[in-house]
């Protein structure tokens, strides 16, 4: 009885889910494509240490911290757009997509110099 | 038209008051330089203490080869014959900004020399130091909090201390990067900017790079992440502020080589990834709750509590796992005893022995921070009164710092920034409504002609309550919550009414109110000024003191290293440092009088068996016990005087400052604590020439070798069993008199402290120990003196080399020449080094 009710919970849950996320405009779901992206590439990262080794740590490093930094930074970009949000309604998102390839950059020139 | 006009006063006004708060950073700026500069004119553009001489060579060095040379410099002058790697162990923050200043000073053909640069970067940084406190101060609270806050800052003793002219150590510009650190955190939270995010996460990498203290500012964010969370004040903001720092910051401070990988590892990092996982979680309950309905929400928590508990709980055990494998939970032992005040004491006697390590005594506060001690719990109040993130910040970064300055005197210098952001609320609140209420009963009441009706009625009911601005401000909340139930058209009666009775106090008690704090600032500013000419502005490398007859000036130490540069080889890859050259018998012209003790600030509790009196002449300086075994011209002491003798002398030394070997330090104070004979098997090996000491009795210079002793025996004794504690102390008393152990009266230490000194007076009293001495006439057998400065303040010993004859191994020699039998010396223990 308990088991039934949680998996139509879950199902109900799931449906609702995906019904108000099918609404969410087409700039936003981008956005969270690439994040899923970023984060997919990090876990394939990680995987691949835990098979051959972590040997030049700071390349590992490197490479799995520019995924999540991205990813990160992509979350923020997102919240800085989302016309839900009313703290940033008078941010226009040309500024937000300027911070955000400014932090990239310095992120990435980060990466390069620690990548080794 | 009127509106018209107000608008137009009101942007003079705007613009009046810029250029007025510009000029007044200026001219805090200009006082924060100043008032450091004192030892420069007492004495002279010299470089202080101990630490400073180190970064002093680094600087050196930079400017001389270049920024590849210098990141992968080697240095094998200094703990000899082990070396040290410059570019792995320095924080190279300090150095990359005094070369890159005497870098761009010259380009333009201002032609100041490196020491002019090393000197006075520490007065240039407190002043940017101010204008970031201005800064940060005026995110939490307004500008008035801001400029006064900058005032404070500009001139508390604590600050002044670690950073006058002359002191060139980290701290000088980690301060600065600090404040900035924190400045730009707040202001991305104020305002969700990226940019602001990017700049935090530089400045950051700035202030890693400059101390290694950034760990307070990558434990206390998370903190205040969390506590933002926890108490219900999370926004996309906030998520904005942390989560790009946190892989921003760690990616900057892995590229420091001192912290390397250190910072993924260690423990004191683990606090912000641990945040960082938690502010996603709550990002993403947030973003879940927004786009759901509240029943389907409802319906996702349980569903996911229920899974991720069991997820968390295996997570979080192998986490414990990973960290209880290692012996100290993965943290360092600095930071261990930060936070265990007495790991360092248990198992670390270098770290303890550091009279900076020591805790605080209470007149300490109130001699650093003056009256910010008790302006600083009215500011923790005003900043509840409306708590904003950023005054919420305010108040963790106040109470952890007061935590950690308990524990580590050293760390009073992280709680001065706090005090005076605290302290310029509290103050710029208290003038804000004295101000208004002198104004208010000056002008009268044309200034709102809308609360003029209500001003009236109200008037007569406030009167009669002539409260101070705590008590009327504590009423308010009472107030609101009694008046809960009413209309909301009482509600901007209320506000009004809230906001008249705050404006009205009695215009006598304003008047007198506003001329006591004006008091209470001119007592404060007497008192640091004092403290910075007086007891925070000796350079500890030149001592004075005045006596009936005039001014006596102590320069032994100078005099000591010149001899040693002058006087013994040079290895030919040093250069010849400029310090050598210039200052060969050279006394400082400024002759004015201030006391060789320091202060009383930092007292010695090492030797609880001495007097008070030794306990209250006590210099500022750290223990530092010159260790030097060179092997040319090695030069051994206590690790004190190391950096000092390779920056000066420019001879190597064994031990220095860095105190990162200690099995190295336990060799060079068990040779200290050993007979002549065993002193000189374990120097030899070490291929030391000459042994320097330090001593105070003729002068009473109380921060000798001789106080210093039990501290080498103590660490000696931590890695070689054979020297004990109890074997140098008569009846658990230290002492060097008649009465003394025959361990201590045949130790190395007492012999070339006290070699020949009853013929100065006859008697050999010992003015620092107020006693004569034990043993009086007696020779030394494998050392000879080579130089003794004019108030035998550093003394220099030889090793005398081997005989070239030895007798017959029938024939005991009993005459304890410098040679032994190689039996002898396979049966001796006492050398570690075969």
């Amino acid at each position: 009885m308990g088991r039934s009710a949680t998996t139509k919970d879950a199902h109900a849950l799931f449906h609702s889910l995906r019904s108000a996320y099918a609404a969410t405009p087409n700039n936003l779901k981008i956005i969270d494509l690439y994040i899923l992206f970023a984060v997919a590439t990090a876990v394939i990262q990680v995987a691949y240490m835990a098979i051959v080794g972590s040997f030049p740590f700071n390349s590992f490093l490197s490479g799995v911290l520019s995924c999540v930094g991205t990813a990160v930074l992509a979350v923020s970009l997102r919240i800085q757009v989302n016309k839900d949000n009313k703290e940033f309604k008078d941010l226009p998102p040309e500024r937000a997509f300027a911070d955000f390839v400014l932090c990239n950059l310095v992120l990435h020139l980060v990466i390069i110099n620690f990548l080794g | 038209m009127a509106a018209q006009e107000t608008s137009q006063s009101a942007t003079f006004r705007h613009a009046f008051g810029n250029v007025l708060s510009f000029t007044v950073l200026l001219l805090i700026g200009v006082m924060a330089f100043s008032i450091r500069l004192f030892s420069v004119i007492k004495y002279e553009s010299v470089i202080h203490e101990f630490d400073p001489y180190f970064n002093y060579r680094v600087t050196q060095f930079l400017t001389k080869s270049g920024v590849y040379d210098f990141w992968n410099w080697f240095d094998d002058r200094t703990w000899y014959p082990l070396g040290r790697v410059i570019g792995g162990t320095v924080y190279p923050g300090l150095t990359l900004t005094a070369g890159t200043l005497w870098r761009i000073l010259n380009s333009i053909n201002i032609p100041l020399s490196v020491e002019t640069v090393c000197v006075f970067t520490a007065p240039v940084f407190s002043a940017f130091a101010s204008w970031a406190t201005y800064l940060l101060t005026k995110e939490i609270k307004g500008a008035g909090a801001g400029l006064t806050a900058a005032a404070l800052l500009a001139m508390v003793p604590s600050y002044i201390s670690r950073s006058v002219a002359g002191s060139y150590d980290n701290e000088a510009v980690a301060i600065f990067a600090l404040i900035f650190t924190f400045y730009l955190y707040i202001k991305t939270l104020n305002t969700g900017s990226l940019f602001y995010a990017t700049l935090n996460a530089i400045a950051y990498f700035y202030m890693v790079c400059s101390w290694g203290g950034y760990t307070f500012i990558i434990n206390l964010i998370p903190m205040h992440v969390l506590l933002c969370i926890v108490t219900g004040r999370y926004s996309p903001r906030l998520y904005i502020a942390y989560a790009p720092l946190v892989v921003l910051g760690t990616l900057l401070a892995a590229l420091v080589p001192v912290v390397g990988f250190n910072a993924v590892m260690t423990s004191e990092h683990f606090a912000s990834f641990l945040v960082f996982i938690i502010i996603h979680v709550v990002a993403l309950v947030y973003y879940i709750k927004g786009i759901l309905t509240p029943q389907m929400f409802k319906v996702a928590v349980t569903l996911v509590v229920s899974v991720g508990m069991v997820l968390c709980v295996a997570v979080l055990a192998v986490l414990i796992a990973l960290v209880a494998s290692s012996p100290t939970k993965g943290w360092s032992g600095r930071s261990l005893s930060l936070l265990d005040p007495t790991y360092a004491s248990k198992y670390i006697p270098i770290i303890a022995s550091v009279s900076e390590h020591q805790p605080p005594t209470w007149p300490s506060y109130f001699m650093d921070i003056n009256v910010l001690a008790f302006l600083v719990p009215a500011g923790i109040i005003a900043c509840f009164l409306p708590l904003s993130d950023a005054s919420s910040f305010a108040v963790l970064y106040i109470v952890t710092s007061v935590y950690f300055s308990g524990v580590m005197v050293r760390l009073m210098l992280v709680l001065a920034p706090a005090a005076c952001i605290m302290s310029g609320i509290a103050l710029s609140e208290a003038f804000d409504v004295l101000t208004r209420s002198i104004k208010f009963h000056l002008v009268g009441t044309t200034q709102n002609p809308q609360d003029n009706a209500r001003d009236a009625t109200k008037v007569n009911q406030n009167d009669v309550k002539s409260e101070k601005s705590e008590d009327t401000v504590k009423e308010r909340p009472s107030r609101k919550s009694k008046k809960k139930d009413k209309e909301n058209i009482e509600k901007p009666s209320l506000v009004s009414r809230v906001e008249k009775r705050l404006l009205v106090l009695p215009l006598e008690t304003s008047v007198m109110a506003v001329f006591l704090l004006v008091l209470l600032g001119a007592f404060y500013v007497v008192h640091c000024v004092w403290a910075a000419a007086e007891a925070y502005s000796a350079p500890s490398i030149v001592l004075t003191s005045r006596s009936h007859d005039g001014l006596h000036v102590f320069d032994d130490f100078r005099e000591a290293y010149a001899w040693l540069s002058h006087n013994t080889e040079v290895d030919d890859k040093v250069s010849k440092s400029k310090r050598s050259d210039s200052f060969a018998l050279k006394t400082p012209t400024d002759v004015s009088g201030i006391s060789f003790i320091a202060s009383t600030h930092y007292p010695l509790i090492l030797f609880e068996v001495l007097n008070l009196a030794v306990l209250g002449l006590v210099q500022r300086n750290k223990l530092i016990g010159l260790l030097a075994a060179a092997i040319l011209v090695q030069v051994a002491s206590w690790w004190d005087y190391g950096y000092q003798t390779t920056a000066m002398a420019n001879r190597t030394v064994i031990v220095d400052n860095n105190t990162w070997n200690n099995t190295h330090i336990a060799t060079v104070g068990t040779a200290m604590s050993s007979p002549e004979k065993a002193a000189w098997d374990i120097f030899n090996s070490l291929d030391v020439k000459y042994v320097l000491v330090v001593f105070g009795g003729l002068v009473g210079y109380p921060s000798d070798d001789i106080n210093k002793f039990l501290w080498m025996v103590r660490i000696g004794g931590g890695v070689f069993p054979h020297i004990k504690e109890p074997d140098y102390l008569r009846d658990g008393q230290y002492r060097i008199d008649s009465q003394a152990t025959p361990t201590m009266l045949n130790s190395l230490m007492y012999k070339l402290s006290y070699f020949r000194f009853v013929e100065t007076d006859g008697r050999g009293y010992d003015r620092v120990r107020n006693t004569e001495i034990g043993k009086k006439h007696f020779k030394l057998t494998h050392f000879e003196e080579v130089f003794t400065t004019h108030h035998w303040m550093v003394r220099i010993y030889k090793l005398k080399s081997p005989k070239n004859r030895i007798r017959g191994k029938t024939k005991r020699s009993k005459s304890k020449s410098g040679t032994s039998t190689s039996s002898k010396r396979s049966t001796r223990k006492k050398n570690p080094w075969q």
